[in-house]
């Protein structure tokens, strides 16, 4: 420690160079920050521009996109026409429903998932630990994949199950007892508690493993003195634990929403491609517009600046938040 | 007692519904298939088998195109978004870390900002800029587009490590004579270095996973990165259930053992005692 403060004493009176640079502005950071602004610039920022512009116009060939014809401007009829279909008010209702249904359950299991891992012994917690890991590193794709064969039609686990209920129960309560061959995907209702399942095992383990994180960071004591005082556990979580992690739980929900408003590839791989209409959600339906054929870019793009300004307003209430946080 | 085996009991179902897809995607991939078409499902695969993966790595899934050759496109394009990624987040994260200058809070919103644009809704535009570049169908149109949205969690991410890194030691490198360039190189670049090896792992998991840019930018059945390749294969053909999951498996493995590393936090033994003394 001693030779570092010589030393520093000794600098100073020699005036480094480090600290003549600091007298004018110095270019260095900016320098750093070149290549990533530029890269945000060009790859998100233009093209979310551009999304907005081409939702102005009536797209509908690969010809127009390369530049090689005219772009018709068309004003605003791109979201009149979306206004207007009343498929676009089911498809944006499937999407909130969706949404709240999703962030509803997943914040619920979540949160018990991470009240749990906190009272549970230390060899236990790391073993359910480390189970809801695998379900959180599992890729979206090959997760929904494998639901898909728990739920398939003939051998799946689910269909199996069904057919292992007593026939006259079965009947009684679903109006069928032989299960086998049953299109578990076929109902739009159906399809969307499946994917509400797939969804949900996806997501909550971050919100368990933050709630843990948490969890932690709170003292107990203060737990431990309202048990004492007699408080049950419903009331020790809504009256001591669920205020002190309010900011926590206000960003997991922003969070989640966002995530849950813009679910693509498990409906995609669930759904086998874009061509059910029935069970369409926002990010799905503008995909399809622009890529299905026929080509609709323009009104895909119109469909997708309307998901974009929903997810904004969920964005700045996010953005607030973490800012809030950081100043504490 | 009875409240400790409820507690255990409700851990127990837990674990069994986070894991259980993931070890049924293993089990069924080693079953032959009499027992993943049998009307009784065995929990456990009564005579296991790897003639999946053998029909899987040997056989060809198109003419002259095998998995192996879909699973070397992901590699690829993962390795190059990876090595820039973390170059520029790596710049950006120490300017960002070490330096206050005027634009420095405006630029941490814009990141935290960007990171919420709906990347679905891109499609389109960059389906467009894609077009007009000349890069359809190309892997590089995916290494850019996959570049563009990992760069902002990274620099978010390796911010947090380069701060983590006490200043005393670049000062002291100063001190001692060493120019700017040094002191990043000899000093902070071999002790940020496992934090981006956190980061870079995040934004492999993000391109190894990209599903709907890669199956809009890419035409070629030869060129379609594993994602693609595994809808557009396997998720129309529902027999092959064995197959199916043997792929599955092989998809998923390196992002599970990827993930476990990042989980465990390595900075903190490399920079403790560092400054002490």
């Amino acid at each position: 420690m001693t030779t570092l403060t010589e030393a520093t004493g000794e600098a100073a009176a020699r005036e480094t160079p480090a600290r003549r640079r600091r007298r004018r502005v110095d270019h260095l950071p900016y320098l750093l920050l070149l290549p990533c602004l530029a890269i945000i610039a060009v790859l998100l920022l233009w093209p979310l521009g551009q999304v907005v512009w081409m939702s102005f116009h009536k797209l509908d060939s690969v010809r127009q996109l390369r530049g090689d014809r005219e772009w018709p401007w068309i004003g605003l009829a791109n979201y009149a026409q979306i206004l207007g279909d009343p498929f676009f008010r089911t498809v944006l209702r499937n999407t909130v429903l969706f949404a709240v249904a999703n962030v509803a359950l997943t914040m619920v299991l979540g949160t018990l998932v991470g009240l749990l891992l906190n009272r549970l012994g230390k060899k236990m917690a790391t073993f359910v630990a480390s189970c809801v890991m695998l379900a959180w590193a599992t890729p979206a794709l090959t997760g929904t994949i494998v639901w898909k064969w728990i739920f398939d039609d003939t051998s799946g686990l689910v269909t199996w199950l069904f057919n292992k209920l007593p026939d006259g129960l079965s009947t009684a309560l679903f109006g069928r007892s032989d299960w086998t061959g049953y299109g578990w995907f076929n109902d739009p209702l159906l399809f969307f508690a499946i994917l509400t399942l797939v969804v949900v095992w996806h997501s909550f383990p971050f919100i368990a493993v933050s709630v843990l994180a948490g969890l932690k960071s709170v003292p107990t004591e203060l737990q431990e003195a309202a048990r004492v005082d007699g408080a049950g556990p419903w009331k020790v979580f809504w009256k001591v634990t669920f205020p002190i992690l309010r900011p926590v739980f206000g960003i997991l929900v922003v969070l989640s929403t966002i995530w849950d408003f813009k679910v693509f590839t498990q409906q995609f791989v669930l759904a086998g491609g874009t061509q059910d209409r029935s069970t369409f959600m926002l990010s799905i339906y503008s995909y399809a517009e622009a890529f299905s054929p026929p080509p609709k870019y323009g009104l895909g793009s119109a469909i997708a600046v309307i998901l974009t300004v929903i997810l904004l307003v969920v964005t700045a209430l996010y953005v607030r938040m973490v800012l809030r946080q950081e100043d504490e | 007692m009875m409240k400790k085996i409820a507690l255990n009991g409700a851990g127990l179902l837990v674990a069994l519904f986070a894991a259980f897809p993931v070890y049924w995607m293993v089990a069924t991939s080693l079953k032959p298939n009499r027992e993943i078409f049998s009307s009784t499902p065995r929990p456990v695969p009564a005579e296991p088998t790897l003639e999946h993966y053998r029909e899987i790595l040997t056989g060809n899934l198109i003419p002259g195109v095998t998995f192996t050759d879909f699973f070397l496109n992901s590699v690829l394009v993962a390795g190059a978004t990876v090595l820039l990624s973390g170059l520029v987040a790596l710049l950006a994260a120490t300017a960002v870390a070490r330096f206050r200058f005027k634009l420095r809070t405006t630029f941490l919103i814009m990141l935290l900002v960007v990171q919420m644009i709906p990347l679905e809704a891109l499609v389109i535009p960059l389906f467009l800029m894609i077009q007009r570049l000349g890069l359809y169908n190309t892997l590089p149109s995916l290494i850019l587009t996959y570049l563009g949205f990992s760069l902002p969690f990274a620099v978010w991410m390796l911010r947090g490590f380069v701060a983590a890194v006490p200043k005393e030691l670049e000062e002291a490198a100063a001190i001692d004579g060493a120019s700017r360039a040094q002191t990043f190189r000899k000093v902070l670049f071999p002790l940020v270095a496992p934090g981006l090896v956190a980061t870079s792992i995040f934004s492999f998991i993000t391109a190894w996973n990209e599903l709907i840019f890669a199956l809009t930018f890419i035409n070629d059945q030869q060129k379609y990165t594993l994602p693609v390749a595994m809808t557009f294969f396997f998720g129309r053909d529902d027999t092959a259930w064995g197959s199916v999951m043997a792929a599955s498996t092989l998809f998923t493995l390196p992002v599970i053992v990827f993930f476990l590393l990042v989980q465990r936090r390595m900075v903190s033994g490399l920079v403790a005692g560092a400054v002490k003394g």
